[in-house]
């Protein structure tokens, strides 16, 4: 009980809470502005990994780390486009498109590593994003590692929830989005287009979950491992529904799991001789599992999500 | 066209006052148009819902289109906003200052912003949104970081008093009643300021009371100018309101006449293209009771306002009407006595036995013959056959298996049967039955209900949504059944419908169930608003 209550006080266990919820952050804002037009993105998973990929590769081809974001944020677009193709103005299965992007992501990805470097056995490693150092901040006890010792991805992904939430509360694109996902035929009786709405919700929330795969390979790891991503952007298609489509409570969720995550290391570490390591891997699962269950029986769905919408059809 | 015959000959110099009042007498004696459809054509596969319509509108003027379901009135309508891209025809749409335009077709923008508003039939509400950001969307620039909305709150305002359309601006839709919600509908499209403003069976959910007072504030915006073109098949309400009615049938134009010169035989026949026979209504002979209802009670909460302390004696022979504004208990009540619902506290006399509730096994054993409200959900299965939906209550008879096998020749000749009787067309007995329509859903349904010769028929909006035709049988079958024994529970939001029915007349409000001997409108009308008679 007292190793328990050490773990809670130290700074460390905190940092690493917000460190892990970093991508999950990325991931579950770009989750839920997909989900907000109405259209469920399970490309997510491949997705990660093209941002995990593209970013790493262009940082260690050009040498420049912000190079490496904006292409994995270009590049998850792409892969949103795709999406956005087959289940916007196509209407194509959302839930099939959108677990073919990931196994078509997926692939794509591993094919591209081993095309372009068949001989290494261990990936070439880049200079990641450091831990910010500001002045004074950083110094602060307790704060100070927690908050102003994190990397420039972790406070972009802080900013993102900022913006999310001012794009979605306090701009009229965000009050379209929010209808083309609740009723697209009072989005389209305004004279707006849901085709275009949708399609654009799509490619920026795609753009925002590469940026999470990003930060795994130029923030949390410096190079791309297979299987790296492991699960995350499923985590994420959870905690949206946990958020109940809301950016703040996303970054609570996120948190929330990063807290559990960074319990679990430790946990393992204090009673590892007792308790296979596999029970405490499972723990961020199982607690994550039983937090949707409470939060999820009052989820508010967006009305119009998983459905296709067609001009004219009667 | 007569030039306009004198007076105004000596209009003396400076008399401007004479000549505006002669301008506005010639504007409104020749009716200067609008709006303009010319040839307007819809096919959906092969099927064609508009057929060459011409359609004209003039200023200041209430056009009512009328005809039956399937008769083309909303595809004119949506192809006119945009909403549907027409295959041939055009809308030409003239300015104030008498510039004319064609609308490009397929675009709801450009309909915007010849400042034609529709306020749909469906009500096409956001319904996670407030109701100013309802109101807004679409009218504020997406990306403008400065959004200022006092200017548009005030206008809001300024357009809610003077209309009379009051809503709460900053609830969310999703917890407006459905009048809230019309008035909303209205008031989103008056906000843009419009000059043709489309009514698409706008009383559909409201009480009298409502619709009275929607009729009102519309006529007070046509004395100022606005055109409305009004869909509708209450003819009461068209013959109270427009000024020129305008009919469809099968996707054609089949006549026009002035609202003054038109009574509902002419129009009904213009409509259903022969004279319309309406069932008489026979007095009933009621004989005893088949299912009583003593003190049931359901909290609020289960099911749509629930139901507070109803009684309810149904006889043999007879039709008890329940009106009603759906949304005050109705479907506690059909639940109750389809077996979908179990009330808190009462009991359910149903022959001659005493229950505390049903389920659906035991309505059906009891003789309890379900007409759902809502047929193409909870009154078929749409990927079912038509004859495999006409047996599916009585799956365990031996004409419909045998040791767990269905026995399909039986099945096919019920169907073709029952299909003959009861003219059920469609693509055929061995077609789902998704693509029936929705007349000839209801007729199956009845036929299904009918051919057990169910004691009890509970008919919930048996006639929603069908055309005169279908409406008629679908009533002529109700009375047939009365006569041959059953007890009916008719309800039905269309007053006029429960009272060409109904043997005894009974209100429901939420949650209550009131018994009136009165056959007025205004009265019941009075009692479905909750005010006591």
């Amino acid at each position: 009980m007292i190793d328990l209550l050490q773990i809670f006080l130290s700074d460390s266990f905190w940092a690493a809470s917000l460190r892990i919820a970093t991508p999950l952050i990325f991931g579950v804002l770009g989750a839920l502005m997909c989900e907000r037009s109405g259209v469920l993105n399970l490309g997510i998973e491949g997705i990660f990994v093209v941002g995990a990929m593209m970013g790493w590769l262009v940082a260690y081809l050009t040498g420049s780390l912000w190079l490496g974001v904006i292409a994995a944020a270009l590049s998850g677009g792409l892969f949103g486009l795709f999406h956005a193709i087959l289940t916007v103005p196509l209407g194509l299965s959302q839930h099939v498109s959108g677990l073919g992007i990931t196994m078509f992501a997926t692939a794509l990805m591993s094919f591209a590593y081993r095309t372009i470097f068949p001989q290494v056995a261990t990936p070439p490693r880049i200079e990641p994003f450091r831990a910010l150092d500001i002045p004074v901040l950083s110094d602060l006890p307790f704060l100070g590692p927690v908050l102003f010792q994190q990397t420039a991805l972790t406070w972009l992904a802080l900013a993102m929830v900022a913006l999310v939430w001012w794009l979605m509360d306090r701009t009229a694109l965000g009050v379209a989005i929010k209808a083309v996902g609740d009723n697209p035929d009072a989005v389209n009786a305004q004279g707006l287009s849901v085709m275009r709405l949708r399609m654009g919700a799509v490619v920026a929330g795609s753009a925002l979950m590469a940026l999470g795969g990003a930060f795994l390979t130029m923030s949390a790891f410096d190079a791309f491992f297979f299987g790296m991503v492991n699960g995350r952007g499923w985590i994420c298609i959870a905690l949206v529904i946990f958020a109940s489509w809301q950016p703040g409570k996303a970054l609570l969720g996120a948190l929330l799991f990063g807290m559990f995550d960074a319990l679990q290391v430790r946990l393992q570490t204090m009673a590892g001789a007792v308790v296979p390591g596999q029970v405490f891997l499972m723990v961020p699962y199982v607690l994550s599992i039983i937090a949707l269950i409470i939060a999820a029986r009052k989820a508010d769905y967006p009305r119009a999500l998983l459905k296709p919408w067609f001009k004219g059809q009667r | 066209m007569a030039l306009p015959v004198a007076p105004v000959p000596h209009a003396l110099p400076g008399s401007g006052a004479a000549l505006i009042a002669s301008d506005t007498r010639h504007e409104m004696t020749t009716s200067k148009p609008v709006l303009s459809l010319r040839g307007m054509t819809k096919r959906f596969g092969s099927v064609v819902a508009a057929d060459h319509i011409d359609l004209e509108l003039a200023r200041g003027e209430v056009l009512a289109l009328l005809g039956e379901n399937g008769a083309g009135k909303t595809t004119l309508m949506n192809m006119l906003f945009g909403q549907y891209t027409a295959d041939a025809g055009s809308v030409h749409v003239w300015h104030e200052d008498g510039a004319e335009i064609i609308l490009p077709p397929g675009q709801p923008q450009a309909a915007i912003e010849a400042r034609i508003g529709m306020v749909h039939q469906h009500f096409t509400l956001a319904e996670n949104l407030s109701v100013i950001d309802n109101i807004l969307l679409g009218t504020e620039r997406l990306l403008h970081l400065n959004r200022n909305r006092r200017a548009a709150r005030a206008k809001l305002e300024a357009l809610m008093i003077h209309s009379g359309l009051e809503a709460p601006l900053d609830r969310k839709v999703r917890d407006l009643s459905v009048g809230e919600r019309q008035r909303v509908e209205i008031l989103k499209a008056l906000y843009r300021d419009v000059r043709i403003l489309v009514l698409d069976e706008p009383t559909a959910v409201l009480t009298p009371q409502e619709a009275d007072t929607l009729f009102a504030s519309v006529r007070s915006m046509v004395e100022n100018g606005l055109s409305v073109i009004f869909i509708s098949h209450k003819l009461r309400e068209v013959l109270a309101f427009s000024d020129r009615i305008a009919v469809l049938r099968h996707g054609k134009k089949t006549g026009e006449m002035r609202t003054a010169e038109a009574d509902t035989a002419s129009i009904i026949r213009m409509m259903i293209g022969e004279e319309h026979d309406m069932p008489e209504r026979t007095p009933g002979m009621p004989g005893d009771t088949v299912v009583r209802l003593d003190s049931v009670s359901v909290h609020p909460e289960r099911e749509t306002r629930g139901l507070r302390d109803v009684t309810l004696d149904l006889r043999r022979g007879e039709i008890v009407g329940i009106a009603g504004v759906s949304g005050n208990g109705q479907s506690a009540l059909a639940q109750i006595l389809s077996g979908l619902l179990a009330p808190d506290s009462g009991r359910i006399e149903v022959g001659g036995e005493s229950l505390a509730a049903l389920n659906p096994r035991t309505a059906l054993a009891h003789g309890i013959g379900r007409i759902p409200e809502d047929r193409h959900h909870d009154g078929i299965i749409a990927a079912l056959s038509v004859a495999e939906n006409l047996v599916i209550e009585r799956l365990d008879d031996a004409d419909v298996q045998r040791g767990g096998f269905l026995r399909r020749a039986s099945m096919a000749a019920n169907a073709e049967a029952l299909s003959e009787a009861y003219d059920v067309r469609g693509p055929g007995i061995h077609a789902r039955s998704a693509l029936l329509s929705g007349g000839n859903i209801q007729k199956l349904i009845l036929a299904r209900v009918l051919e057990t010769h169910p004691s009890v028929i509970l008919a919930n909006q048996p006639t929603r949504g069908l055309d005169f035709r279908a409406a008629a049988e679908v009533s002529r079958r109700l009375i047939a059944a009365r006569d041959r024994g059953a007890g009916i529970i008719l309800i039905s939001e269309d007053l006029d419908e429960v009272l060409s029915l109904a043997d005894r007349v009974l209100v429901m409000h939420a949650g209550e169930l009131v018994e009136t001997d009165s056959r007025e409108r205004a009265s019941i009308g009075q009692l479905m608003a909750g005010h006591a008679a």
